[in-house]
C-alpha cells in the first residue's frame, strides 16, 4: 500500500510528464490559453492514462515482454515480441480514446460536452504514449503499482496545464517584450515552472 | 496542382526548394508551428543524442510523408489517422531496431523517446497538412525539409547545453583546462530540464525580433 502512495505521489511531483520528461507539450502549449479548456483537457487526459496504463501493463505483462506467453505454452518460454511494443501501445490508447469517448458519451453527455475536441485528440498526446514506455521502462510489479502510475502522471500534467493557464491568463495584463510574446514567454515561464518542481527533486518516500 | 502544365517539373523547381527551405526558417515546426517539441526537448542535453534523435526524426519525417503520399487516394478519410499512426509506428520500430543494433549505448540514453517519434505531432501534422494533398516527391522534400528545420532547433540546444553544461561537445572536453584553473565553473544548470525550455525561449525571442513578421499578439 505505501508503495503504491508513493509511486502516486512520486509521479505527480518528482517526475512531472511536463517539467522532468516534456511530456504531451504539444497539446500544453496549445490549449493552455484559458483555465477552463484546461481543465477540461487535464480531466480527459487524466482519465485516459488511468485507463490506457494498466491495459498496456497487462498487455506487455501477458503477451509482450520475453517469456511472457509461457501462460499459453511452455515452449514459448524464449519468445521475446517487445519489438511490437510501439505498434500495440499505440492501437490500444487509440481504441481505448475511441472506446472512452463512446462510454463518456453515452453516460455522461455533460462531460461530453465539456471535453468536446479534446477527446479525440488525446490519442496523439505524447504524455499518453509516454505513461505507458515509461510503464514497461520501469518494469512496475503490479497492475495497482501500474494504475497508481498512470494516475499520479495524469494528475501531474493536470496540474501542469492548469498552472500555466492560471499563468498565461494574467500575463495578457503585462508588458512583454514584443517578440516574446505567446510562445517565447509560455517556453520562459514553463521553464521558470520546472524550475520550482526541481524542488522536489531527491524526495525521498 | 500542376494538371495543366505539359512539361514535367523539374525536381527541384524554385516551388520545391522553397518546400525545402522554409521550415527552416520563416515555417519552423518548433519555433513557428510549434510542433514536435514533445520529443525535443528531453533529448537535448548533449549533442551526440540530440544529433542521433534528428537523423531518426528527418528519416521518419520523410519517409511517412512520402508513403502517406503514395497512398493518399487509397486510404478513406475515416479511418486516416489510424492509417497514418500504422505507417508511422512501423518506420518508428524500424529505426528503433537500427539504433539498437549500431548506436546501443545513445539508444539506451534516449529511452522511450525513439518510440514518442510515433506522437511528435511534427509527422502527424505534416501528414494532415501536406502529404494529404500533395504528390509524393514534393512531400518529401516538406519532410526533409521540416525534418531539418527540427534537427537544426535540436541541434543548437544541445550544443549551447553540453558546451556550457559540461564543458564537452560530443563527449571531448573543448574548454581547456587553464580555464578551470582560472576559476571557471561548468553550469550544471543547464543539464537540468528546465534550461531546455528556456534556451528554446531564448531562440524564438532572437527570431522573431530578427523577423517582425513572426511576432504574436499577446
Amino acid at each position: 500500500m505505501q508503495e503504491i502512495f508513493n509511486i502516486f505521489v512520486k509521479s505527480i511531483f518528482v517526475d512531472n510528464m511536463v517539467f522532468a520528461y516534456f511530456l504531451g507539450m504539444c497539446s500544453y502549449l496549445a490549449v493552455s490559453k484559458t483555465v477552463n479548456t484546461s481543465v477540461g483537457l487535464g480531466l480527459a487526459v487524466v482519465f485516459v492514462l488511468g485507463i490506457t496504463v494498466p491495459v498496456d501493463y497487462l498487455l506487455n505483462d501477458y503477451i509482450l515482454k520475453p517469456g511472457a506467453l509461457v501462460w499459453l505454452d511452455a515452449g514459448f518460454a524464449d519468445v521475446d515480441l517487445s519489438f511490437l511494443s510501439f505498434i500495440l501501445f499505440i492501437a490500444i490508447i487509440a481504441s481505448m480514446v475511441q472506446l472512452v469517448e463512446m462510454v463518456v458519451e453515452k453516460f455522461s453527455p455533460a462531460l461530453y460536452s465539456s471535453l468536446g475536441i479534446f477527446l479525440p485528440l488525446i490519442a496523439v498526446n505524447c504524455a499518453i504514449l509516454g505513461g505507458s514506455l515509461f510503464m514497461q521502462e520501469r518494469e512496475y510489479q503490479s497492475l495497482a503499482q501500474a494504475t497508481s502510475f498512470g494516475l499520479g502522471s495524469g494528475v501531474g500534467w493536470f496540474l501542469a496545464i492548469v498552472g500555466i493557464a492560471a499563468i498565461r491568463e494574467k500575463i495578457r495584463y503585462s508588458n512583454v517584450p514584443a517578440p516574446l510574446r505567446g510562445l517565447g514567454i509560455t517556453f520562459i515561464i514553463t521553464g521558470l515552472m520546472g524550475i520550482a518542481f526541481m524542488s522536489f527533486l531527491g524526495i525521498k518516500l | 496542382m500542376s494538371t495543366e502544365k505539359k512539361e514535367r517539373e523539374p525536381l527541384f523547381s524554385a516551388k520545391n526548394r522553397k518546400l525545402l527551405t522554409n521550415p527552416l526558417g520563416v515555417d519552423n515546426p518548433i519555433t513557428v508551428q510549434v510542433l514536435g517539441i514533445c520529443s525535443a526537448l528531453a533529448v537535448t542535453a548533449k549533442l551526440k543524442p540530440a544529433f542521433v534523435m534528428s537523423v531518426s526524426v528527418i528519416v521518419v519525417t520523410m519517409l511517412a510523408n512520402m508513403l502517406i503520399s503514395a497512398m493518399r487516394n487509397g486510404i478513406p478519410q475515416r479511418i486516416r489517422i489510424i492509417v497514418q499512426l500504422v505507417v508511422i509506428a512501423s518506420l518508428v520500430i524500424l529505426v528503433d531496431q537500427v539504433l539498437k543494433a549500431f548506436v546501443f549505448d545513445v539508444s539506451k540514453q534516449l529511452s522511450v523517446f525513439v518510440g514518442l517519434i510515433i506522437t511528435n505531432c511534427i509527422i502527424m501534422g505534416r501528414l494532415e497538412a501536406f502529404a494529404m494533398s500533395n504528390k509524393p516527391w514534393p512531400s518529401l522534400l516538406d519532410g526533409l525539409g521540416n525534418g531539418l528545420g527540427y534537427a537544426w532547433v535540436l541541434i543548437a540546444v544541445g550544443f549551447v547545453r553540453e558546451l556550457f553544461g559540461s564543458g564537452t561537445l560530443w563527449g571531448y572536453t573543448v574548454i581547456p583546462e587553464t580555464f578551470y584553473d582560472f576559476g571557471y565553473k561548468n553550469n550544471g544548470f543547464m543539464i537540468l530540464p528546465p534550461m531546455a525550455l528556456i534556451i528554446v525561449g531564448i531562440i524564438i525571442w532572437i527570431q522573431r525580433s530578427r523577423n517582425p513578421e513572426l511576432v504574436e499578439e499577446n
